[in-house]
């Protein structure tokens, strides 16, 4: 299942010299770099603080970067001092180049954020039917098929207050899909979860890697990202410390931050 | 939207059909009066059919009306404003036992007096004050009309315990109840208030002078002299006296005062109507009787009261919501513009701004009919607190449905629309039906500015009948049932938005869907 690094085409994701400070001025970002290739099934692990929430988040465009460039699936936003100078529709080019993003992008929350005043079917057909315009009996066979994907076939006319935070999980993911993404991201998507319920979660993201979609996680299932990741990269305090394989990473850490995280999680992980 | 967009149609239909006038042959002399004006001047005819108006003055306006070859078309004004509505044309003349002092003449010119005469001493019987003169009264609770000739005449005596009213049913109630030491009033007034009250008993000389004069606009002599002329000829071939002789109130200072010493010609049938219906006691049935004939006022003035209500609540959750979007999501420039309204408009009475918006902005050249005036001035105010309710119930819809939007490629015009405030209408349901509630009862002040709505017939009757507790309990009751049906509606419209949020499978089990620990909706 596990594919190379390093592969010869152009990458999905280009991330370059991405800076972004709190609103107090404390850094967050100091300066992340990375290609991710297409295909890819990426996680991000990292204590807490470390920025890798922020990192996902900037990748969506749900916070605004400093300066730096991203560029996925063509799409690129980008911002520098330069640039806000020079240009005085700078603002409003930028967001719009978010906006732009955020439909290539697939993300996943945590909390799940599904639409609690929607039915199941009615939460992944709303998207496409108000920013694609795309028909509802349309909207409705392929919001139908997302939800036999993940599994929840018989969810459809379900509120989503009336399921777990795994059957939830899972539409969320089928909900993302709906606007069909060139990337899907999940920020912490099992955390929430009862332990029983996180396997039904990650099984839907390891089909999806089976699929050829490029995935970026951020997650605290070190088993999960062991085994089911192309690599992992490792980040701390705002930067990305090591990208490297899996099982490489586990057990012959090259950096001595690498090296203390993994000593805490020793008797986690097992 | 759909059905909202066919209730907006049928809602203004209904107001076309309200108010086209019918057309007349004669020109139309609209005339201004307080129709709580009371007896003698202006009431409900008591054991009529069809509840109309009656009153001295109604008969020299129509008098005059029929000289001066025109229609009246009366324009019911509260008694502070007849001035004010008179000089904002609502009306071209007033009447409404206005007196001619010289503070009303700043502000209008009067026709010749039509009516001389004195203030009156009203105390409990055998005097137990030992009142018989404006002298008399310092030291004691007096009570008046407020803003009259007598408040004034009280004010200058240096009595420091005046007592003021808005109807002289209550004035003369009080002093029966013990709470008043005297009266002091226009002497028609006291004769028909409190002549036929066996508590009560007339002490001392008449006091001080009044004069009932027509106003008219400043400048406005044209119509000031056709008055005038008309007036003359109403006194000269004894019309105005026959009018007085009706309703006895041919007085020595009238006969004085017209030069006329001869007898009467007229038996005071009009007076004696009144008195009459005084003297009656009622049965139970006739009672009842009597309440079932008020139901077709009442329900014309029900009609009037909805339809300022249900306005002003269309405009005021409008504006609210444009308000409260703009205040939370605007830029801070915009944001800012909001929040001061909000702020101000909340910050002021209500009444004032009503005033305001129906005597003040024809300044500038803004005139507005009464009904829309209302709207518009409850609309805007209450706009105020409805931004704010739905300010709350935008907050109360977490960030990250608005992330949840967002990420989906939603623009944020987009994620408010169909995904925060969606959410947000059922946590501000309640307030807002609160607020809807409130209005309904607030829009009595409408009645401030000529409209005739439940509270004024209300007031109307109750000063008629001397009858405040039965009347009362009526009007509580049907501005009760008024409400009512908004109040289901609005439960009922929680509860399934409710269903939606916390989803049906309660109800499958056969289970209280709204019983559960913790939760919002029970």
């Amino acid at each position: 299942m596990r594919r190379k690094l390093n592969k010869a085409a152009v990458p999905l994701i280009q991330v370059k010299d991405l800076r972004k400070s709190y609103e107090d001025g404390a850094p967050v970002l100091k300066g992340v770099s990375i290609n991710i290739e297409e295909g890819d099934l990426v996680s991000i692990i990292g204590p807490s603080g470390c920025g890798k929430s922020t990192f996902l988040r900037c990748l969506n465009c749900l916070e605004y970067i400093d300066s730096g460039t991203i560029t996925i699936a063509g799409v690129t936003v980008s911002r520098s001092v330069e640039d806000e100078e020079q240009d005085r529709d700078f603002d409003k080019k930028f967001l719009e180049a978010c906006h732009k993003m955020r439909q290539e992008v697939g993300m996943v929350f945590q909390s799940f954020n599904l639409f609690p005043h929607k039915t199941v079917l009615e939460n992944i057909m709303l998207a496409p039917m108000v920013v694609k315009h795309v028909k509802e009996d349309v909207a409705r066979k392929t919001g139908i098929e997302l939800l036999a994907k993940v599994g929840l076939a018989d969810f459809a006319d379900k509120y989503p207050a009336t399921m777990s935070g795994g059957q939830t999980q899972r539409a969320a993911i089928a909900r993302a899909l709906a606007m069909n993404p060139k990337v899907m991201l999940y920020d912490e998507p099992t955390s929430a979860l009862d332990p029983e319920l996180v396997g039904e979660v990650l099984q839907v993201m390891k089909n999806l890697d089976q699929e050829g979609m490029t995935q970026v996680i951020v997650t605290h299932q070190m088993k999960f990202a062991r085994d089911a990741s192309d690599y992992i990269v490792f980040m701390h305090g705002g930067e990305i410390v090591e990208k490297e394989d899996g099982d490489v990473l586990f057990t012959q850490p090259k950096d001595e931050r690498t090296k203390n995280f993994l000593r805490h999680l020793n008797g986690v992980i097992a | 939207m759909k059905r909202v967009r066919l209730l907006l149609c049928a809602i203004i239909a209904l107001f076309v059909c309200a108010f086209s006038a019918s057309a007349e042959d004669k020109p139309v002399l609209k005339w201004g009066g307080d129709s709580e004006g009371n007896v003698p001047y202006m009431f409900m005819e008591p054991d009529s059919e069809n509840k109309h108006m009656i009153g001295f003055e109604i008969d020299i306006v129509n008098a005059l009306a029929e000289r001066m070859g025109m229609t009246p078309q009366f324009v019911h004004n509260g008694w502070d404003n007849l001035i004010p509505g008179l000089n904002l044309g609502l009306y071209d003349i007033a009447l409404s036992g206005l007196e001619i002092t010289p503070e009303h003449q700043e502000e209008v010119d009067f026709s010749l007096p039509y009516y001389k005469t004195f203030l009156q001493l009203v105390v409990q019987k055998g005097n137990p004050a030992k009142i018989n003169s404006l002298e008399d009264c310092v030291g004691k609770r007096v009570g008046t009309l407020k803003q009259s000739y007598a408040f004034f005449q009280l004010v200058e005596a240096g009595v420091d315990e005046i007592r003021t009213y808005d109807n002289e049913i209550n004035a003369y109630q009080d002093m029966a109840h013990d709470r008043l030491d005297a009266v002091l009033m226009d002497s028609p007034i006291a004769i028909f208030y409190a002549g036929f009250n066996t508590d009560l008993e007339f002490v001392g000389k008449p006091i001080g002078e009044i004069l009932y004069g027509i106003p008219v606009r400043k400048g406005n002599s044209e119509l000031l002299d056709k008055l005038n002329k008309a007036l003359v000829s109403i006194r000269d071939d004894g019309t105005l006296r026959g009018i007085y002789d009706r309703w006895n109130m041919w007085t020595p200072v009238m006969a004085d005062f017209f030069h006329d010493e001869t007898p009467a010609k007229f038996g005071p049938d009009r007076f004696n109507a009144w008195a009459e219906y005084q003297r009656k006691g009622l049965t139970w049935k006739q009672r009842f009787d009597r309440y079932v004939s008020f139901l077709p006022t009442f329900g014309k003035a029900s009609i009037v009261t909805l339809k300022v209500s249900v306005c002003a609540m269309a405009l005021a959750i409008a504006l609210g919501l444009i308000l409260a979007v703009t205040r939370l999501f605007a830029p801070k420039f915009l944001s800012r513009i909001a929040t001061g309204y909000i702020e101000v408009v909340r910050g002021t009475p209500v009444l004032i701004q009503l005033f305001f918006i129906f005597y003040g902005l024809p300044n500038i050249g803004l005139k507005l009919t009464p009904f829309w005036a209302g709207v518009i001035g409850l609309g805007i105010n209450y706009a105020a607190y409805e931004a704010e309710n739905y300010r709350a119930g935008l907050m109360a819809v977490p960030r990250a449905q608005m992330e949840g939007a967002l990420a989906l490629g939603m623009t944020k015009r987009e994620a408010l629309r169909y995904v925060v405030i969606p959410q947000a209408v059922r946590v501000s349901l309640p307030p807002v039906t609160n607020d809807f509630i409130s209005l309904l009862k607030d829009s009595s002040l409408v009645s401030m500015i000529t409209l005739i709505d439940l509270t004024k017939a209300y007031g109307q009757l109750a000063n008629t009948y001397y009858d405040y507790f039965g009347i009362g309990i009526m009007v509580a009751i049907i501005y009760f049932l008024i409400g009512l049906p908004f109040v289901r509606l609005a439960r009922y419209t929680e509860r399934r938005l409710a269903v939606a949020i916390q989803g049906n499978r309660g109800s499958k089990h056969g289970r209280d869907t709204t019983l559960r620990p913790a939760s919002y909706h029970n």
